[in-house]
């Protein structure tokens, strides 16, 4: 399963967080803390692997920003890499060439987003399709926020 | 850079973006916080404001709350209006008020009650996208309260036949995560056959939900769920036979649904290769059909195809690995992991190694591995990423056996001269098993062990020097090598302390075997050494003292040199009393005593008994998770702490390693004197296991023993001994009992509601004590409470000797009172009685939990009935130091909690006592007022008598 997701610029700003395993705000913070400068203190073209306590930690870079994601010791870490990659697809699709400035000031979409794809620490839907039309269907239940929401066709 | 912020589809908040883009224009740290405090000023007053806020406005602010928090701003207020908005009908505002609670746990039991009743309603809409919010909701906070509400509701959501697929994806998810958390609240029953079924559903998502769901829940009790092979084998078939389009949008880069491949793949890991023939070879022929496919031509450059279809690939050979069963399979997953090795991917390169370490453990496929050797040792020599090049050391530790030792071992040392700082330890302690498992010849393991030194002293281990000295010890026929080996490296004009040592210890014991040589004849040796000794710390000076002794003893003809060098001022009167000790005694030694007396004290020291090497258990504890306890009482039971002239374990040791250095059972000499006894273990006495047989068994109570001998000073019973109780509450280890006769020592160890106690019982005389015996015995109401099962001890402790005794311990039910363990024995005529209450309290039992503040309010208030409650204040008798209370209270065997209490002076911690018959949860919290210098202890727990019990024992402790 995974254990926490994180999002964090190349100055170490933190983007995003997502912990699927009840944690304290210190434990939090401190795991941000090493995870900023270990992921950060990488060299270019060296693995996307690193072990860190009893977990391994899946990192990659894309353009400004990069993701780090938490497995336990037991998990594919080539499929964690796509894990990632998918997030970063539907991010993509859903701004349309997504950047470090969609993600700061649509936090919450991001959110949304990711919670879309996984859930409790495990891939939820692994169809982009699917994921992308519950987002859309979602956007569109917040335009159309006062008609009723059983009218809507959710999943045709 | 200068991209303008990206316009929000759906509904935008204006207010929310340019509250962000305020905050991004700040200078600093200051003006953001200047900002953000303005805007939490507005927020408050706008909830706090007399006219009331629409949906969106609350919507608006509670967000930017959100924004705040994350940031890393504390947020104290706004929890109502985010629960306001889970009962909105607008999805929008319920989405964010559920975002507001998954990220912020509030503390506040009411509005937990709140929060489960907005999610209870949205369960029950049978609208599919609230219902999602709901189980989102509950699977990101997972609180022991939800769990409660929810967890028998969930199953029958997943089950149920009109629920929506996508219902289904985040029940299966949400109930795993409550299996994960709460087990016990999660009901096993009817819907886990039917869950097993969803793995034949139509909707691929469900399917991988599901896989997840079944793989968890199988793990902990596979009998249930075996008839899912059968299916996850037929699934894994047809998912591995089928074109690229078959699967529609679950191929990914033109693999067909590998996340949902890997979960079936991980989820027969559960069980062993199936019985029946037919699902074994459909399920080798879905392995064959991966391994085949992982060598075709790519379909695509890209490496999302590459990572998805070796994703597969690598899932297939960890199953492959785990059946361990097919010969053809694991030699053939061999070979394709080797030509990962040479693969221009690191990625790829790094987990072919890991894989790698594995097959090399398997009869089967071992010789394929080794065929990689030069490859591994290449990688060893010009990955330029440290990660790679740890998994190469990893898999050549992993491969080596008889036939390639000594090539491995020598590429591992050269590997040491450069290997990163953070590795060579490891490396170190991997060089220093494989010489020992594989030396035919051990010179070549004195040899590897002294390079060793040489190349990376400071990381050389004391269980590593420990272990050689063992060795050499044991190996006569390596003896006279070892002597000329260390005294040729001690020649180097620079030399590692811990070659100091090693060649003190060596010489002290075998310098005579190459004295015969002029060039390292006894006064060269001495000398040698001696010019270190300035040079080395104190412990290294203090085995140096005793080699010097050692050798008035070897070579009579240096002790006029070596009596004038302990003689000197700069020995007499060390600093350090340890050193001046040895040096008074030693030369006062030298003088009086007869050479006979001489030889025999300073005897050869006898074989250490065959044990599992102890740097082998300290590699285990580096890389695995289930670490022994440390102890903390270093100090023999003699009392006194002892350097190193004897392989006594330093402050990381473990109950293995003591019992492995510790020549406990070794008898110390009969003319035990307190000089003796710091030196105790240079000389050597016949083994005690010859006098073991003359004495008959013993006998086994204290009643037992007033019938046998019926002297009248024995007949009245002695009083219990309870001084040292109460300092064993926080600790484990240490000295319970001693007086001029005897020590008692004690280690202990809890898990759970077991326990085992190792008592040390010490002769701190020079004389026999006979009819040794020593019981448990406890007060009647404490019989059913408490078991305390004492094995046999030896009748006989010689004079300077220490015998142990185990008593294993099960914790029934609370209990209040103390054990009993009563000792007697015979010293010169009289029989002693000795009775001391064994410390084995309440809280030993303790298991520390972690909780969240909300969690721990909730529970405090849960707990909030009057008997509940014991509270105490009381005078500090120590004193108040932060730190030292923080190790009391995790002595005591509960979680310390931070930034639960608001008051950050407060202590407030939590844990279950385990019993056989219950568990009871714990709260505490100890509130320090150092002006008054006192403490107000408060404890709540279910059980009063428990409650009354923990504050008794921990109140004493401050």
């Amino acid at each position: 399963m995974m254990r926490f997701l994180l999002l964090f610029s190349r100055q170490g700003k933190l983007r995003l967080q997502k912990w699927f395993m009840p944690m304290s705000e210190r434990e939090k913070k401190k795991i941000i803390r090493d995870m900023t400068t270990m992921v950060l203190a990488r060299q270019p073209r060296t693995c996307n692997f690193l072990h860190w306590k009893d977990l391994k930690i899946i990192y990659k870079r894309y353009a400004s920003l990069y993701f780090c994601l938490a497995v336990e010791s037991q998990e594919n870490e080539l499929l964690a890499l796509e894990i990632i990659h998918r997030y970063v697809e539907l991010l993509d699709k859903y701004f349309g060439n997504v950047c470090e400035l969609d993600i700061i000031f649509n936090f919450e979409k991001a959110y949304f987003i990711l919670d879309e794809f996984l859930m409790g620490g495990e891939i939820q839907e692994t169809s982009k399709q699917i994921v992308n039309r519950s987002i859309e269907a979602s956007d569109m239940l917040q335009e159309g926020d006062n008609s009723e929401w059983y009218e809507v066709e959710l999943f045709g | 850079m200068n991209k303008m912020p990206a316009v929000s589809k759906g509904d935008g908040m204006r207010g929310l973006a340019v509250f962000i883009s305020d905050i991004r224009n700040c200078k600093s740290k200051e003006a953001e916080i200047k900002r953000i405090n303005k805007e939490l000023a507005n927020i408050r007053s706008k909830f706090k404001g007399d006219k009331a806020l629409d949906g969106y406005s609350k919507k608006k602010y509670v967000c930017k709350l959100l924004f705040i928090f994350l940031l890393g701003h504390d947020i104290d207020f706004g929890h109502m209006e985010a629960v306001n908005l889970l009962s909105s009908n607008k999805y929008t505002e319920k989405q964010i008020g559920y975002l507001f609670i998954s990220v912020l746990v509030n503390s506040n039991s009411d509005l937990i009650r709140l929060i489960n009743n907005a999610i209870k309603n949205d369960l029950a809409s049978r609208n599919p996208t609230f219902m999602n919010l709901a189980l989102h909701c509950i699977a990101n906070v997972g609180s022991r309260e939800m769990a409660e509400a929810f967890a028998s509701e969930i199953p029958r959501i997943l089950v149920a036949g009109d629920t929506m697929d996508c219902v289904k994806q985040s029940a299966a998810l949400c109930l795993l995560r409550l299996n994960r958390t709460s087990p016990d609240l999660v009901p096993m029953g009817e819907w886990t056959a039917r869950v097993v079924h969803l793995l034949n559903d139509q909707h691929l998502g469900v399917v991988t939900s599901a896989t997840s769901l079944i793989t968890t829940l199988a793990q902990k009790s596979p009998d249930n769920f075996k008839t899912s092979i059968s299916l996850a084998i037929a699934r894994l078939s047809r998912i591995v036979t089928s074109t690229s389009i078959d699967l529609q949008d679950y191929t990914y880069y033109f693999v067909a649904a590998p996340w949902l491949s890997v979960k079936l793949l991980r989820l027969l890991q559960c069980y062993p290769p199936p019985e029946d023939t037919a699902l074994r070879s459909r399920l080798t022929e879905c392995l064959e059909t991966i391994l085949n496919k992982a060598q075709e031509p790519p379909k695509s450059k890209k490496v999302q195809h590459s990572n998805a279809k070796n994703a597969v690939l690598f899932e297939a050979i960890s199953l492959i690995i785990h059946h361990d069963s097919e010969p053809t399979l694991l030699v053939r997953a061999c070979n394709q992991l080797g030509q990962f090795l040479q693969h221009r991917e690191t990625n790829l390169r790094y987990l072919a190694l890991e894989s790698m370490c594995t097959l090399a453990s398997s009869e089967f496929s071992h010789e394929a591995v080794k065929t990689h050797i030069d490859t591994v040792i290449n990688a060893l020599k010009t990955e330029r990423d440290v990660s790679v090049r740890q998994r190469a050391v990893d898999l050549l530790y992993a491969m080596c056996d008889r036939s390639n030792a000594k090539q491995i071992v020598v590429e591992m040392l050269s590997y040491l001269e450069t290997a990163d700082y953070s590795i060579r330890e490891e490396i170190v302690l991997k060089v220093a098993i494989l010489a020992e498992k594989y030396a035919v010849d051990y010179t070549w393991y004195v040899d590897t062990i002294l390079n060793l030194i040489r190349i990376a002293g400071d990381y050389v281990s004391e269980e590593v020097w420990y272990r050689v000295i063992q060795i050499v010890i044991n190996r006569d026929d390596v003896q006279g090598y070892a002597a000329k080996t260390v005294f040729e490296a001690l020649q180097a004009p620079a030399c590692h302390e811990n070659l100091v040592k090693v060649g003190g210890y060596i010489l002290g014991e075998f310098g005579n075997l190459i004295a015969g040589d002029s060039r390292s004849s006894p006064l060269v040796q001495f000398n040698l050494l001696h010019s270190k000794f300035h040079l080395c710390s104190v412990p290294t000076q203090a085995l140096l003292l005793s080699a010097y002794i050692k050798f008035i003893n070897l070579f009579p003809e240096v002790k006029a040199t070596i009596q004038e060098v302990l003689r000197s001022d700069s020995q007499l009167r060390n600093a350090d009393v340890e050193l001046q000790q040895r040096a008074v005694e030693y030369l006062r030694l030298s003088c009086i005593a007869s050479t006979d007396i001489l030889a025999t004290v300073f005897e050869e020291m006898p074989p250490f008994p065959e044990r599992e090497s102890s740097i082998l258990a300290k590699l285990k504890r580096k890389k695995g998770p289930g670490n022994l306890p440390d102890i903390d009482a270093r100090r023999n039971v003699n009392g006194n702490t002892e350097h190193s002239e004897k392989p006594e374990p330093a402050n990381k040791s473990s109950f293995a390693l003591l019992a492995d250095l510790l020549p406990t059972n070794r008898p110390r000499p009969a003319s035990a004197s307190p000089i003796m006894l710091s030196t105790a273990t240079l000389g050597s006495t016949p083994p005690i296991t010859a006098l073991l047989n003359l004495n008959s068994p013993p006998s086994t109570g204290a009643s037992l023993l007033v019938d046998v001998f019926p002297e009248s000073s024995c007949l009245t019973a002695p009083e219990v001994s309870e001084e040292n109780f109460f300092r064993f509450v926080c600790k484990n280890n240490g000295v319970i009992y001693e007086n001029q006769l005897l020590q008692i020592g004690l280690k202990s160890e809890y898990r759970q509601n077991l326990g085992r106690i190792y008592v040390f019982y010490g002769n701190k005389t020079s004389t026999q004590f006979l009819s040794f015996t020593s019981s448990v015995t406890s007060p009647d109401s404490l019989k059913t409470q408490l078991i305390v099962h004492a094995k046999t001890v030896d009748p006989i402790i010689e004079g300077g000797a220490q015998v142990q005794q185990i008593l294993n311990i099960e914790c029934v039910s609370d209990f209040t009172d103390a054990p009993v363990l009563n000792v007697q024995f015979r010293y010169g005529g009289t029989l002693q009685n000795i009775a001391v209450k064994l410390p084995v309290m309440l809280n030993k039992f303790f298991q520390p939990t972690e909780m969240t503040s909300q969690d721990f309010f909730q529970r405090w208030k849960q707990l909030g009935a009057p008997q509940q409650e014991v509270q105490k204040i009381f005078k500090a008798k120590h004193p108040m130091d932060t730190d030292v209370t923080k190790a009391k209270i995790l002595g005591f065997g509960v979680t310390l909690l931070e930034r639960v209490d608001p008051n950050p002076e407060n202590f407030v911690g939590a844990g279950v006592i385990h019993s056989k018959n219950s568990q009871v949860g714990c709260l505490l919290r100890l509130e320090p007022n150092t002006q008054a210098q006192m403490y107000r202890l408060t404890l709540r727990t279910s059980r009063d008598s428990v409650s009354q019990r923990l504050c008794e024992l921990l109140s004493e402790q401050f």
